[in-house]
């Protein structure tokens, strides 16, 4: 009820700002959409291993930031397509997970998960050192096929490479429903997320499970990098500032509610339409707050709003319990 | 029931479990299941059942648990060194105790993960058909996700899930616990069906009639070692048991610690 409510509001004042001004409004609209697909990726990634593992895993972060430098180093310094180049970095990074996996979050066992996730932060800081090491001169983005070209609608126009970001992130979303709901490996991923021990009294093998969930958040974490490095909305470029974008997503990921993959997707487009929002109407509306700095604060705002309502976030897992 | 002349199907010889590497919990127990017979494993709580089933089915570890001494033996190979997927691969199925069912999936789902290891689809078909035949009120509550459903109807959702993996053996670890009697009975009739198409069975329980009453014999376990065994007749007619398991003793509220009391003296008597 108090949700709805909430709902309500915050949709009235987004009707109220687009008869105020149309093109402003769906201009930083359509950002704000194509910066929530950024975010539901990422997202996609950290609930994929919480589900698998109960971990938030920082080292997704790291493998955004990574991923993005080696489709950069497939693209520019080798000189290969595109697409083959986030498919060959996809790759990559899926062994990446996997190997993070295997030899350091699988001795980790039975150990108190405050020590998990700082293992995490350390590998995500290992990666992050890693790219400073290997890429001192990179360019400022990633080379591609849409670079400066928008496409029009009516009065507004949208970076084509965004329009690109939102395509891949619903088409990654659409894979992931049908891989949960209509795969055996799906089932498989279910059952361990709900209780491993019963998963493995069935015969699924726990540890290979967890494994996959590894490489899958390294594929996803690739798209959303490339897409990032690419100048995708909040135009960051090929650079650190990557990992900034990408530590956004976690008031994403908790609106959504920690272990939802579809929670992700509708956490991450609140997040990004929120956003942009603030940073478009900031010194028109609630100019007593300053120029700019608002948006960074709103995501966490909604999260602790949306936590206060609802602990286990919108679509989180809550307890199946008769009564 | 003289079924002597089967051959053993699970071996466990001269076992010992412990735990974090000091807990003793299983000291040299051994017990046999022939095919196609329905075994009880009798005992209070804390005496080492469920350790046992463990040590057969590979999950000892996940409860950092390790067996220090001894073998166990599925059909012919050494499960111990099977693990659980394997273990399942190979005709082991078992339903653990508090039922464990996954809760926010479908009961249909829950059925097909038992399924998970294997690959003929037709013959899968045909034993998620054969599940719902034994179990009809599953086939209406197919769809709804299965921690709505009752105690009753989630231990046969349990029980239907193991036997989605074809088990040549059937480890049931108390099936009854927490149940109304009536659907005890149902659950005891269920067990009595599946046994009936060729399965054996290994049944954990605290309800000791129950059990003896569908059980060709029976293993009594008391603090990490079996104190008797005998057939299911014997069983029910032995006088600790009907006092200890059955409440129907001579005296009729004798205390539990004066049975362990009895077998501690037993076993040292033996031992000395």
């Amino acid at each position: 009820m108090v949700l709805a409510g909430v709902g309500v509001v915050l949709l009235a004042i987004l009707v109220f700002l687009a008869f105020d001004g149309p093109q402003k409004f769906f201009t930083l609209f359509a950002a704000g959409i194509a910066l929530g697909a950024v975010y539901a990726l990422v997202c996609l990634g950290f609930v994929v291993i919480y589900r698998a593992t109960g971990i938030v895993n920082f080292a997704q972060v790291g493998m955004v930031v990574f991923g993005a430098f080696v489709t950069y180093n497939a693209v520019y310094t080798w000189g290969w397509n595109f697409w083959l180049s986030m498919l060959f970095s996809a790759a990559v990074l899926a062994v990446i997970g996997i190997g993070f996996e295997r030899f350091a979050l699988r001795r980790m066992t039975g150990k108190p998960i405050f020590s998990i996730i700082l293992l995490t932060i350390g590998l995500y800081l290992l990666l992050q050192s890693l790219i400073g090491a290997i890429w001192t001169n990179a360019k400022d983005t990633i080379p591609n096929p849409w670079i400066g070209k928008t496409v029009s609608l009516g009065s507004v126009n949208i970076l084509q490479v965004d329009v690109v970001t939102m395509v891949l992130g619903a088409a990654v979303l659409a894979s992931f429903f049908a891989l949960f709901r209509y795969t055996k490996v799906g089932l498989g991923m279910r059952a361990t997320a709900i209780d491993q021990e019963a998963a493995l009294a069935q015969g699924i093998s726990v540890p290979g499970i967890v494994a996959l969930s590894w490489a899958i958040a390294g594929a996803v974490a690739v798209i959303a990098g490339t897409m990032l490095g690419s100048g995708a909305t909040p135009k960051v470029g090929l650079g650190l500032g990557i990992s900034a974008v990408a530590l956004q997503a976690l008031p994403a990921m908790v609106i959504g509610g920690l272990d939802s993959p579809i929670g992700a997707v509708i956490g991450g487009l609140v997040i990004g339409v929120a956003y942009e929002m603030a940073v478009g109407y900031q010194t028109q509306y609630i100019p007593s707050l300053g120029t700019s700095g608002f948006a960074d604060v709103l995501p966490y705002l909604l999260m602790v709003l949306v936590l206060l309502i609802r602990p286990s976030g919108l679509f989180g897992t809550r307890d199946v319990q008769r009564v | 029931m003289t079924r002597g002349v089967e051959s053993p199907i699970l071996v466990v010889s001269d076992v010992e479990a412990v735990y974090a590497d000091v807990i003793l919990a299983l000291r040299g127990v051994s017990l046999e299941v022939r095919e196609g017979e329905v075994v009880a494993l009798l005992g209070g709580n804390g005496a080492g059942k469920t350790t046992l089933l463990r040590a057969v089915s590979g999950l000892l570890r996940v409860h950092g648990g390790q067996i220090r001494r001894g073998s166990v033996t599925f059909v012919g190979q050494d499960a111990l060194k099977l693990g659980p997927v394997k273990t399942v691969q190979a005709g082991m199925a078992q339903v653990m105790e508090g039922r464990r069912i996954f809760a926010e999936l479908t009961v249909d789902e829950n059925l097909r993960s038992g399924a998970f290891t294997r690959h003929d689809k037709q013959a899968v078909a045909a034993d998620y058909e054969r599940v719902l035949a034994l179990f009809p009120r599953l086939a209406e509550r197919r769809r709804s996700a299965a921690g709505y459903l009752s105690g009753g109807e989630q231990q046969m959702v349990a029980i239907g899930r193991a036997l989605m993996a074809a088990p040549k053996l059937l480890l049931l670890d108390e099936p009854s616990l927490g149940l109304a009697p009536r659907v005890v009975e149902q659950i005891r009739d269920i067990i009595v069906t599946i046994n009936g198409t060729g399965t054996s069975v290994l049944l954990v329980e605290q309800n000791a009639t129950m059990a003896l009453s569908i059980s060709q014999r029976g293993y009594v376990l008391e603090n990490g070692s079996m104190v008797k065994t005998g057939s299911g007749a014997e069983l029910l007619a032995d006088s600790d048991i009907q006092e200890f398991y059955l409440g129907a003793g001579e005296t009729g509220r004798a205390s539990f610690r004066g049975l362990k009391d009895r077998y501690r003296a037993a076993r040292s008597a033996s031992a000395s």
